[in-house]
């Protein structure tokens, strides 16, 4: 499956900035589907993973009050043009999703 | 000391990250996620709730956010030794809603999107150097973002 993240990133001297957008419903558990009445299950992503070179630069633990289609901007110190730029998730289902871009 | 050796060492912590990763959530604080108030979320987060005001730590929100589904917030410091980044939201139902942990290399300036039931104070809460140091800032909600 083609990966649902985007990543843009943008190398400043020695630093990157890194702007990611996934795809994801971020269901918190308490919604109610408005047709049926019931409580939509939730589903949401826990663990945002951030890697330089396959190296962990940061981890995100988020809960469900992140929003709907998630929007993550971080920056990273000590990168050069040709480093790769990693991101992956989990959510609480297990799905995993990850994209990797190279820095220029 | 022998590089070899010490390449051999980092390609195997990277493929175990790799492998443990997609089954086992390595470090996902539970605790602090399933409580109730911010002071069990501190409790659970750093193991207390001793946290100075500090002017070091930078939150941007909006003063109003008109949908309470998307609120954008940053969080950035000019402290030096960050190990964690966390935001709280004091009047949801979970008031944790993200806590980034900062490896080596990271810069501590990073901006997500929240959700937000109802008008209410968040807060940012930085440990560097084993410390807790945070921010507040009241957003004004005017559609809540948490249920229907």
């Amino acid at each position: 499956m083609a990966s649902k993240i985007r990543i843009k990133a943008k190398l400043q001297g020695d630093m990157a900035e890194v702007k990611t957008l996934m795809k994801h419903e971020m269901e918190t558990g308490t919604r109610k589907d408005s047709k049926t009445g019931e409580t939509v299950p939730a589903h949401f992503i826990k663990e945002v993973t951030c890697n330089l070179n396959g190296e962990k630069v940061m981890t995100a633990n988020w809960g469900p009050a992140v929003s709907k289609n998630p929007y993550l901007a971080f920056k990273v110190q000590g990168a050069m043009a040709g480093d790769v730029v990693t991101i992956s998730w989990v959510d609480n289902k297990g799905e995993t999703d990850s994209a990797e871009t190279t820095l220029s | 000391m022998n590089l070899t050796r010490r390449l051999i060492l980092k390609g195997a912590a990277a493929l175990t990250v790799l492998a443990a990763v997609p089954r086992t959530l390595l470090a996902w604080p539970d605790k602090a996620f399933d409580a109730k108030s911010t002071d069990d979320v501190m409790k659970a987060l750093f193991g207390g709730t001793g946290v100075t005001d500090s002017s070091e730590v930078v939150l941007n929100a909006p003063d109003i956010a008109e949908n309470g589904r998307v609120v954008p917030i940053s969080v950035s410091t000019t402290l030096s030794g960050v190990e964690n980044i966390s935001v709280i939201v004091e009047e949801n139902p979970s008031p944790l809603v993200a806590a980034f942990d900062m490896g080596p290399g990271s810069v501590p300036d990073v901006s997500t999107r929240i959700k937000m039931g109802k008008t209410s104070n968040v807060i940012a809460v930085v440990k560097a150097d084993g410390k807790l140091y945070s921010a507040q800032k009241e957003v004004k909600v005017t559609i809540g973002g948490c249920g229907g």
